[in-house]
Order: structure tokens, then C-alpha cells, then sequence
């Protein structure tokens, strides 16, 4: 499979505290990963690199490289907003702009990104949008509704779509079904399952089980160093670090 | 254990009187203040009040008009550009001050909250009146703004504060730089507060006499040009309350009604958007 990341010796600090030790990790295209490992492992932090959202962390440091389509994103000739604009990125809590309708959280991104669209192509790409998160359904007949007065599985699936609204190629997902009920979680994780078609996914999860229902590989973290990579159907039946083994066994963490 | 408990809810309801107590002592001020001006005011409080000019000593009749409007010139000229200003630099210091200037600007802004406002009059004399050789609304203006802008710098500071950290986040992971993510959506996050603030900022600079008698001074006619000297109520106020005559002082209450009346309308304004959520 082609590589659309590839991630080469990457070690992160927050200030003297060492969070991740050279990582090396890649990403197929359209492949959903899952990131997996206890607590305060490094997962949330290794995902954030990708985006290059530790940027404003004061005292946040890293080295290694990591190649979008072999261009090294660590640069500083990189611009971060172009970046995160090809790398859209969905957080543990539904975030929902506050003071913004549903409409206008899908919008905003478009609005902002500078691009002269006219309204009617905003709407149809919001339409779209909400459609790839399985959302319109439910929200077509109140798109001036806050988005905050959506359900939080709901409110999820908007951050979704206005993630993809602005037309990302990789997603990345820390814990996104976290603050969910099982319903809609097994909806979240049909969406994962839809969008790898055209998206490249990476998500991280406590959860097992889903990881195994939903992703192609899967990526062991512990204490900030990646133990295993592999098929999430070999890593679950027959794991070839022990620590791996541990984990996914429960004798762990 | 009885008597301790009986010992425990009776010290528990004193508290509770002592506590409403002091909360009636706070509001009764502006109880005493608005019925006293309502009924002493309402001798000239009719419709010539709103409509005419002073008249001379003794003839009867005349109003603030002039007042009226040039209170209400010298606020929106204030706030034309203290507003932005006071924004602009609560966003800098929200945002980006972390450094050593950032707390001086902070000092700044609260020291200058305490200066006692006579000295702003005295700074817009020195600054503007003495160089331009006459008495303004500009001057007038200038002397309010050093009032006006470093309240709204602090609480449109404090009002970004409270935007959650994942607003921000949530903004730059969809590629929205900075300056954007702050103008567009942090700022509206907060926009609710920091509108309050600003009201109640002119609610404050409305009734503000000491600025204005050395800057604005204060005029008898209409007066279209910004450049010359402007009536406003407080400074009618002023002038009809130490003068001598019976009619003047009636006109006094009527015209601080007026002023009390628009603060009141400021501050329901402010509470009706302070009270809007989400
Ligand atoms: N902003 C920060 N400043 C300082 N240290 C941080 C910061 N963010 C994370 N850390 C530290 O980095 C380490 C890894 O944190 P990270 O959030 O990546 O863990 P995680 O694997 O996502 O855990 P969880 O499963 O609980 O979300 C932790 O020791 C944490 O204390
Ligand atoms: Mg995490």
C-alpha cells in the first residue's frame, strides 16, 4: 500500500519532560490506524504533531521528521495553516462553535479559509458535508438551530462535518467516541468506516474492541515509544511483543 | 445536642439578616436618588425641556436640548474610537500578552481606572485646549476616552479569558490563522460580554462632569462644529445647581433625571445582552 505519511524518528518534549522517543510509523492512503496504549502514553501528543497543533504550547519541542507526501511537515518552511487545512483534526470533547447555528459551524471554515465562494456553493458543500457525517437527516429541517443544542453524539458528528467541509485528505481523531453513548458510537465507527474510502483516518481509542472493528492497523504506544504496528487482525490474535500482549490482554495498564 | 443545634440555626439566621441587610443598604441609594430626582424633577419635566434652549435667568421656560445632543456628540465621538482602540488592545492582551510589556499595559489600564477623573479634564486642558486655543468636543471627547478605554480594555480582556481553550483549537485545526480565529470566532464567542462592557463603560462617561469642564466647557446655543465649545447635561447640571436661583435648580433636577434616565436605559440595554446566551 502507498504511503501517504510516513513518520521518521520523531521524539517530543514539553519542556525537560520527554513525551514521545523516536517514532517511526506509516500511514497508508484511505487506511484507517488506530492509535492504542494506557493513559498518558503520548498518543494524544503524537497525534497533535501531525497537525502541527503543539505549535502555540510554550515550551513544546520536537525533532524527527514526518513526510506528508514526502514533504517534510516538520519544516519550518511549512505553513501550518495550509497544513491543517490538508489535515483536519476531531477532538475527545464535541466542540461546537458557541454562538454558531449548525449551518454556520459547518460554514465557518470556508468562510474563513479565503477562498471567494459564493453562497450557493456554500450551501451545497455544507449540505454535502452534513451528509458524509450522517448528520443532515436529523438536522436539515434546523440548520439555524445553535449547534450546541444538538445531542452530544450529534454535536460529534457536526465537528465531523465541519471538519470536512474544508476538504482535508487525512483525519484525525483523538478519542472521538470517548463522551458518547453506545448508539452513537457504533454510529461514529460506521462513519470511520464510510469515510476511509476517500479519507486517509487516524484515530486513537481506549476501546478495543472498536479499534479491531474499525481499522485496518493498529499502533501499540507505551511510555511514549511505539512498541508494534501491524494489521489489526494480527495484532489482536497474535501480537509479537510481549507488552502488546499484556495490554490487549488486560494484565496491563 | 439540641441546644447546639437551636445555638447553630439561630447564629445562621442572624448571619442571613446581616447579609440582607447590607444588600438593602447597596441598593437603597438608588432608590432614594431616583424617587427624590422623579419627584423634584418633575416640576420641569415637560416636553420643552427636551425640545428648547436655555432660556436667560428669570424668563420662564427653556431646556437642555443643546445638552441633550452634545452629551450625546461628545459620547459617540468618544466611543467612535475608543472602542476599537480598547478592543483591539484587550484582544493584544488576551491573546498575545504574556510579556513583561503586556503587564505594564495591565498596570496602566487599572491605575488609570483609579486616576480621579478631574485630572483627565486637566490632561484633555493641557493637550488639546492650550495647543488649539479654544474649548472643544474634541477635547471633550479625549478627556472621556482616558475614562472609557482602559475599563473596556479589562473587561474585554476578561471576557476572552472565559472563551474556552478548545475554541481556539477547534478554529486553527481548520486551517483559520490566528489573527481570524481571534477576530471571527473568539471574539464572538465572547461578544455578548464584551458589548456589556462597553455599555456600561458609556453609561459611566454619560453623566461624567469633571472631564468636561475644563475641555468641553459647556455652551447656551446649538453648537454644529466639533470644534468649538459644547453644551452637555452634566455641565448644564452643574452650572444650574451652583447658581442662586429657584427656577435654575428646578431645571437641575430635571436635567439629572434626564441623565439618570438614559444611564438606566444603558444599563437594561446591557443586561438584556448580558443575559443572551450562547
Ligand atoms: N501541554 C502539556 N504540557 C506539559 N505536558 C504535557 C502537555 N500535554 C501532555 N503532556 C504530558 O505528556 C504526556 C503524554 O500525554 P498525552 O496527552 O499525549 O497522553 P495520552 O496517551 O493521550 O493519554 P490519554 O489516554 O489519557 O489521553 C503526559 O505525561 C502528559 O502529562
Ligand atoms: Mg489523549
Amino acid at each position: 500500500m502507498e504511503s501517504v505519511l510516513e513518520v521518521k524518528g520523531l521524539s517530543a518534549w514539553f519542556g525537560g519532560h520527554q513525551v514521545l522517543t523516536d517514532i517511526r510509523m506509516d500511514v497508508g492512503r484511505n487506511s484507517v490506524t488506530s492509535v492504542m496504549g494506557p493513559s498518558g502514553c503520548g498518543k494524544s501528543t503524537f497525534i497533535r504533531c501531525l497537525n502541527r497543533m503543539h505549535d502555540l504550547t510554550p515550551g513544546f519541542r520536537s525533532t524527527g521528521e514526518i513526510l506528508l507526501d514526502g514533504v517534510n511537515i516538520q519544516s519550518e518552511r511549512i505553513d501550518p495553516v495550509n497544513l491543517r487545512r490538508r489535515v483536519g483534526m476531531v477532538f475527545q470533547q464535541p466542540n461546537p462553535f458557541p454562538r454558531m447555528s449548525v449551518f454556520e459551524n459547518v460554514a465557518v471554515g470556508l468562510k474563513l479559509n479565503g477562498k471567494k465562494l459564493t453562497r450557493a456553493s456554500i450551501a451545497e458543500t455544507v449540505e454535502k458535508s452534513l451528509h458524509m457525517a450522517a448528520l443532515w437527516n436529523e438536522v436539515k429541517d434546523h440548520l439555524d438551530r445553535p449547534g450546541l443544542s444538538l445531542s452530544g453524539g450529534q454535536q460529534q458528528r457536526l465537528c465531523i462535518a465541519r471538519a470536512l467541509a474544508v476538504e482535508p485528505e487525512i483525519l484525525l481523531m483523538d478519542e472521538p467516541c470517548s463522551a458518547l453513548d453506545p448508539v452513537s458510537t457504533a454510529k461514529i465507527e460506521e462513519l470511520i468506516e464510510d469515510l476511509s474510502e476517500r479519507y486517509t483516518i487516524v484515530v486513537v481509542t481506549h476501546n478495543m474492541q472498536q479499534a479491531a472493528r474499525i481499522s485496518d492497523s493498529v499502533a501499540f504506544f507505551l511510555l511514549g515509544e511505539l512498541i508494534e504496528m501491524d494489521k489489526s487482525g494480527k495484532i489482536f490474535t497474535n501480537p509479537s511483543d510481549k507488552r502488546t500482549e499484556e495490554y490487549i490482554t488486560g494484565r496491563f495498564g | 445536642m439540641e441546644t447546639v443545634s437551636f445555638r447553630r440555626k439561630a447564629l445562621d439566621r442572624c448571619m442571613k439578616a446581616l447579609f440582607c441587610v447590607c444588600a438593602v443598604l447597596v441598593i437603597l441609594p438608588l432608590f432614594v436618588i431616583f424617587f427624590d430626582l422623579v419627584i423634584k424633577g418633575a416640576k420641569e419635566l415637560k416636553p420643552s425641556l427636551l425640545i428648547d434652549l436655555p432660556h436667560p435667568v428669570g424668563e420662564p421656560g427653556g431646556g437642555i436640548a443643546n445638552g441633550i445632543v452634545g452629551t450625546i456628540v461628545i459620547t459617540l465621538l468618544t466611543m467612535l474610537w475608543s472602542v476599537p482602540t480598547a478592543v483591539l488592545c484587550g484582544i493584544y492582551l488576551a491573546e498575545y500578552g504574556r510579556g513583561k510589556f503586556a503587564s505594564a499595559v495591565r498596570f496602566a489600564a487599572d491605575t488609570m481606572t483609579g486616576v480621579p477623573s478631574i485630572i483627565m479634564g486637566i490632561f484633555g486642558y493641557i493637550l488639546l485646549v492650550v495647543p488649539m486655543k479654544r474649548f472643544s468636543a474634541w477635547a471633550g471627547a479625549a478627556a472621556l476616552s482616558m475614562i472609557f478605554i482602559p475599563v473596556v480594555v479589562r473587561t474585554t480582556e476578561d471576557m476572552l479569558r472565559t472563551v474556552p481553550h478548545h475554541v481556539h483549537e477547534a478554529a486553527l485545526a481548520l486551517g483559520i490563522e490566528r489573527w481570524k480565529t481571534i477576530l471571527y470566532i473568539v471574539v464572538r464567542t465572547a461578544s455578548s460580554g464584551i458589548l456589556t462592557g462597553i455599555l456600561l463603560a458609556m453609561a459611566r462617561i454619560l453623566g461624567e462632569t469633571a472631564p468636561l469642564l475644563f475641555t468641553a466647557l459647556g455652551n447656551q446655543f446649538w453648537q454644529t462644529r466639533l470644534d468649538q465649545p459644547i453644551a452637555a447635561i452634566p455641565l448644564q447640571v452643574f452650572t444650574y445647581a451652583i447658581s442662586p436661583y429657584e427656577d435654575w435648580h428646578d431645571k437641575a433636577w430635571a436635567g439629572a433625571l434626564v441623565l439618570i434616565a438614559m444611564v438606566l436605559l444603558i444599563s437594561l440595554t446591557a443586561r438584556f445582552f448580558g443575559r443572551e446566551k450562547k
